[in-house]
């Protein structure tokens, strides 16, 4: 499964993020999400979801092979991860997020929890 | 405390001092949240004599319980004072994203004191808090300073901003954030500004504490899977507000022309149909909302700049669109632009601007006035000079920044009977000549004649528009529904437009915090809030209240000259009658004022005893108040 992101239909309202967040850290606090949204305003008006699009370059990058795909989705391994931030800094997509609370990089794991709450098509789960 | 973000802060402006206090959980369980907060906080702590832009003023911004959590669009902030369009209580507050933030940051209120000598803004990363300079954005319009201020500090930050209008006062001035969202009304801008507060930028990283993390998740989650598929969500999320404004001609309820009538000719030009078709960028959210009412726009304007916005929204069409006789949507998303950014309240904006075309077209206002210009029906360059006149407190635009009160006090002539206010703040978007109810709303409102106080106009058609009789128990009912949203400071659409219970919203509340409340002692907070600011005005204006529960002439005597209400009005005996039937029903004397029966019932002892020292205390009731104060009505979407 992957996460489609159709940009054009999303509004901003942070679901995705309260959800994540909740999902992988229990806490209401959408700074912990794997999803943020860039907003350009006031123009040209765009939001834009932004999460791993599961490129594998972090897994390549990381000195101490915390990373390793599972399924569709590359996961970072709590107990070996030293939190070095080199897979944020290799991130292509700068979709690798970090907060002080958190132990290691903040990445997506494919849960889908964000397309069951979206209700605008802006992220849908697909084969 | 679960819930909340744990800390009330207070800004001394005049000397920088900042203090922080752990929110007690008994001031937060007994009112709730914004409206609540700022309801106690300020009758509290103002003087009666205070000037509400002066030193002695305080401004208040403060989000509520379901603020920033996983409840439907939990979003909603409150900013709060004293009045300087009504002289009396005053919150206002709208969503975006600034609240959620503010409790990310850990805070749950924060109090300014006093008036900087410099103008600052406010800047708050975590514990971080400073008051900065804000030289620099001093004179810059709402929207551009909010994207000047991203650019500054950091995408990441929300931000609120006052314009030109509240540095200089102007009595309806507003507070923006989000690029579009206002807490619009009340003058809670102008009180920003008399406090040299240009602006206000949060950055919160931190967790809110919950109770039941798993019961409040699944409960919103089945929300929002069961509300996906009502019918009322999909025209919500094309439209947003702006959906109603045919149903509100349909209805004969639509202001047209400084609401002179109240079917619109032309209005299909200004519709939410024609917004979709002409002029929409992209749906926009608050936090946490799933409808998305909020409409992004773009104007073209053959000579003016294309202009970005939020909105216009339903209120804004009807006061700048239909009551300044427009009939173009690019006009009005336009007028839209330039009240947001020169930091006006669109709702009073555009009402005092169609009162004074009303003026113009009556030869009370002239050329002269006007540097030159004219001030025709429709026309959006009149428009613009004379919003900028009123932003600088230029000539005409002196009397006009005052409201429509203000105005017609300086004007005379017999204007007052067409200025569309209500204790001095202008009328909402809709017309009440053939909806007594609402027309008891807003008059009865402590904050004057905004229609989020209490929205009747489906109450009228369910109970019956050709009658007073039965409107003032159910008016009362839904005066108790609104402080609930504005004190849990959740969207209320989820409750009036997709079927969420005003209960689920309780239960969430119990989730996340652990208290065993309940919609009835919710209830009674909402009275408790009405009957605390209904004082508060009356000690501050002299009593008696009921002679500040007025309408305007032409909505007692005036018939609807066209459309479907044509032939209508409200009558003196039938609005004085439904005056008598409200104070009975809300347990106070004849004159309006409340008694000590009910202000004891409520826990407000010392508010009885204040308005018994200054002889502006309710006659008792013989027989004792009505047990049950207000009738349970919920009326259909429209």
């Amino acid at each position: 499964m992957k996460i489609k992101v159709a940009k054009e239909n999303c509004t901003g309202c942070k679901l995705c993020m309260q959800i994540c967040a909740i999902q992988h850290y229990g806490e209401i606090n959408p700074k912990k999400a794997a999803i943020h949204i860039d907003a350009e305003y006031p123009a040209p008006g765009v939001y834009t979801p932004k999460l791993c699009v599961q490129c594998g370059k972090c897994m390549e990058a990381c000195p101490v092979d915390a990373i390793s795909l599972v399924g569709d989705a590359y996961i970072i391994d709590p107990e070996i991860c030293t939190d070095c931030g080199i897979c944020v800094e290799v991130c292509p997509f700068d979709v690798m997020f970090v907060h002080a609370d958190a132990p290691t990089p903040i990445m997506c794991d494919l849960c889908m929890k964000c397309t069951e709450v979206c209700n605008t098509g802006a992220l849908t789960a697909v084969e | 405390m679960n819930g909340f973000g744990g800390t009330i802060l207070r800004i001394n402006m005049e000397t920088g001092e900042i203090k922080r206090t752990p929110t007690p959980e008994k001031f937060a369980r007994e009112w709730m949240g914004a409206r609540g907060f700022v309801a106690k906080t300020v009758y509290d702590e103002v003087p009666r004599d205070a000037d509400p832009l002066g030193p002695e003023n305080i401004l208040i911004m403060a989000p509520g319980v379901l603020t920033g959590t996983f409840a439907p669009a939990g979003s909603k902030i409150g900013f709060g004072c004293i009045s300087p369009a009504t002289n009396g209580h005053a919150d206002s507050n709208m969503g975006g994203h600034l609240g959620a933030e503010m409790k990310y940051a850990g805070y749950d209120m924060v109090v300014f004191e006093r008036i900087s000598p410099e103008p600052v803004y406010l800047y708050i990363d975590d514990d971080t808090i400073e008051l900065r300079s804000a030289g620099d954005y001093w004179g810059m319009g709402s929207l551009d300073l909010e994207k000047r201020m991203k650019d500054d500090l950091g995408e990441d930050f929300q931000i609120a901003t006052i314009g030109p209008a509240g540095e200089n006062g102007v009595v309806y001035s507003c507070i923006t954030h989000d690029f579009g969202r206002q807490a619009g009304r009340c003058g809670v801008g102008a009180v920003m500004g008399s406090k040299k507060l240009k602006a206000i930028a949060i950055r919160g990283t931190k967790s809110i504490p919950v109770h039941d993390l798993p019961t409040l998740t699944k409960s919103t989650y089945d929300i929002i899977q069961r509300t996906k598929t009502h019918p009322l969500m999909e025209p919500w999320q094309k439209y947003g507000t702006a959906l109603f404004v045919g149903w509100s001609n349909d209805h004969g309820c639509f202001p047209s022309r400084n609401f002179q009538t109240t079917y619109h000719e032309g209005w299909e030009g200004i519709s939410g149909e024609k917004l979709a078709e002409e002029i929409l960028v992209t749906h926009k959210a608050c936090f946490g909302c799933w409808i998305n009412c909020g409409k992004y726009s773009r104007a073209r304007i053959p000579g003016k700049p294309d202009i970005y916005v939020e909105g216009p929204e339903y209120e804004t069409i009807a006061l700048c669109g239909g009551s300044c006789g427009m009939t173009n949507i690019h006009d009005v998303a336009y007028a839209n632009y330039l009240c947001d950014n020169l930091g006006l309240d669109t709702m009073s904006g555009g009402n005092t601007i169609g009162f004074a075309m009303e003026c113009y077209e009556k030869g009370i206002i002239t050329k002269d006035d006007l540097e030159g210009h004219e001030l025709r029906w429709g026309n959006i360059d009149d428009f613009e000079n004379v919003l900028r006149m009123i932003a600088d407190r230029r000539g005409i635009g002196e009397v006009l920044s005052h409201g429509t009160k203000g105005a017609a006090e300086r004007l005379g002539r017999g204007t007052l009977a067409f200025a569309h206010q209500a204790k001095g703040m202008e009328f909402s978007g809709y017309d009440t000549r053939w909806y007594s109810a609402q027309l008891l709303s807003y008059c009865t409102s402590d904050i004057g004649a905004h229609h989020n106080r209490s929205w009747a106009i489906t109450a009228d058609i369910e109970i019956g528009q050709d009658t007073p009789e039965g409107k003032a128990a159910v008016v009362i009912y839904l005066q108790h529904i609104r402080p609930l949203f504005d004190t849990w400071c959740c969207c209320r659409l989820f409750w009036g437009e997709v079927d969420v219970t005003a209960e689920e919203h309780v239960d969430t509340i119990g989730y996340l915090t652990g208290w065993d409340v309940t919609f009835e002692e919710c209830m009674k907070i909402s009275e408790k809030i009405w009957n605390l600011t209904r004082s508060h005005y009356i000690e501050r204006n002299g009593g008696p209240g009921r002679q500040f529960d007025v309408a305007p002439a032409r909505q007692l005597e005036e018939k609807v000259p066209s459309g479907p209400a044509e032939g209508q009005r409200v009558g003196v005996e039938n609005f004085e009658y439904m005056l008598d039937d409200y104070y009975y029903n809300r347990g106070w004397d004849k004159n309006g004022n409340p008694t000590r029966e009910v202000l004891e019932i409520l826990g407000l002892p010392h508010v009885a005893d204040n308005l018994e020292k200054a002889g502006l205390l309710g006659e008792p009731f013989e027989d004792g108040v009505p047990k049950v104060r207000g009738q349970r009505l919920k009326p259909k979407a429209m």
